[in-house]
């Protein structure tokens, strides 16, 4: 008999360490993740069904337990679940027309947690993330270097830095630099 | 690094995020099967290229993915306003018309005789 294949998952930045005292990264656990397209009239049956408030205003995002939905544009939506649940069958259940597409394995994360935190996105990201304009809670989709990257602030010294898997070396690359400097 | 305000994301953004697409309000001939080659060549190609005031598509391609329009001063680069596709052209009198210019060849280096 043949042998069987038997596929296993590679998580793009298993195994790696890094950051510094000031800011520690670690690669997040695998996710399930949706790429959420719809108007605002569907809005009301996808947030019931997803078990989420989907936000409206720019800028925010809203969790229930282990489960976020980031605004993204005014149509568009990332839905991340970190349990790994099936989010496209949950959008389907809302009956409401929307796109749900899934992209858990396109993205993947990086958590930056640390006083230096702020200091090592900004190495490479133009944003302003004091408090007071990035709050806890509040997301964007920005740059990072040459990398297109999705901010989540999960926290005063703890953000979700999520990127597209083949960005992912290069953005834990570019993070453990500007968590060097943060220490400084 | 210059700050530009993205009316979808109500928030001025770095230069960085967004992505330059062209004029604005070119209208799109209803008979474009129809129309001659140097009628099609004045809608595709011509373009003013003005200097000072110019209406121009914006997009936040790194950040909310939105098309928008902007007036931007092509001697300042300064943005007098920006606003939602769709909506009509903004009415400039009410801005200032006069810009301090940043750093022009003619002013570094003299007209070119």
């Amino acid at each position: 008999m043949a042998d069987q294949a038997i596929a296993t998952r590679k998580a793009p930045l298993a195994g790696r360490r890094g950051g510094s005292p000031a800011a520690i990264l670690t690669p997040a656990e695998p996710a399930s993740r949706i790429s959420l397209r719809a108007g605002h009239d569907a809005i009301s049956a996808l947030s019931a069904a997803l078990g989420v408030t989907v936000p409206l205003r720019p800028k925010t995002s809203a969790s229930t337990g282990k489960r976020h939905a980031l605004w993204l544009g005014p149509d568009e939506w990332l839905v991340i679940d970190e349990e790994g649940a099936d989010l496209v069958a949950a959008a389907a259940s809302s009956g409401a027309l929307h796109s749900a597409v899934d992209v858990s394995h396109r993205n993947t994360a990086v958590i930056v947690s640390g006083p230096g935190a702020e200091a090592a996105i900004n190495s490479g990201c133009p944003q302003d993330l004091s408090l007071a304009l990035f709050p806890v809670g509040a997301c964007s989709r920005t740059i990072f270097g040459k990398a297109e990257i999705v901010l989540l602030r999960t926290a005063e010294d703890t953000f979700r830095v999520e990127c597209w898997r083949s960005f992912s070396p290069f953005v834990f690359g570019l993070l453990s630099e500007g968590a060097e400097d943060a220490g400084h | 690094m210059l700050l530009i305000y993205c009316p979808y994301c109500e928030e001025e953004r770095s230069e960085l995020e967004f992505r330059n697409a062209g004029d604005a309000h070119i209208v799109r001939p209803a008979n474009i099967a129809e129309i001659s080659d140097e009628e099609f060549e004045e809608y595709f190609f011509l373009r003013q290229n003005p200097k000072g005031l110019i209406y121009e598509r914006w997009r936040h391609i790194h950040g909310c993915g939105r098309f928008f329009n902007a007036v931007r001063d092509t001697v300042s680069d300064r943005f007098h306003v920006t606003y939602k596709a769709g909506e009509p052209k903004p009415d400039l009198d009410a801005e200032p018309k006069t810009n301090e210019t940043v750093e022009t060849y003619e002013a570094l280096e003299g007209v070119a005789e």
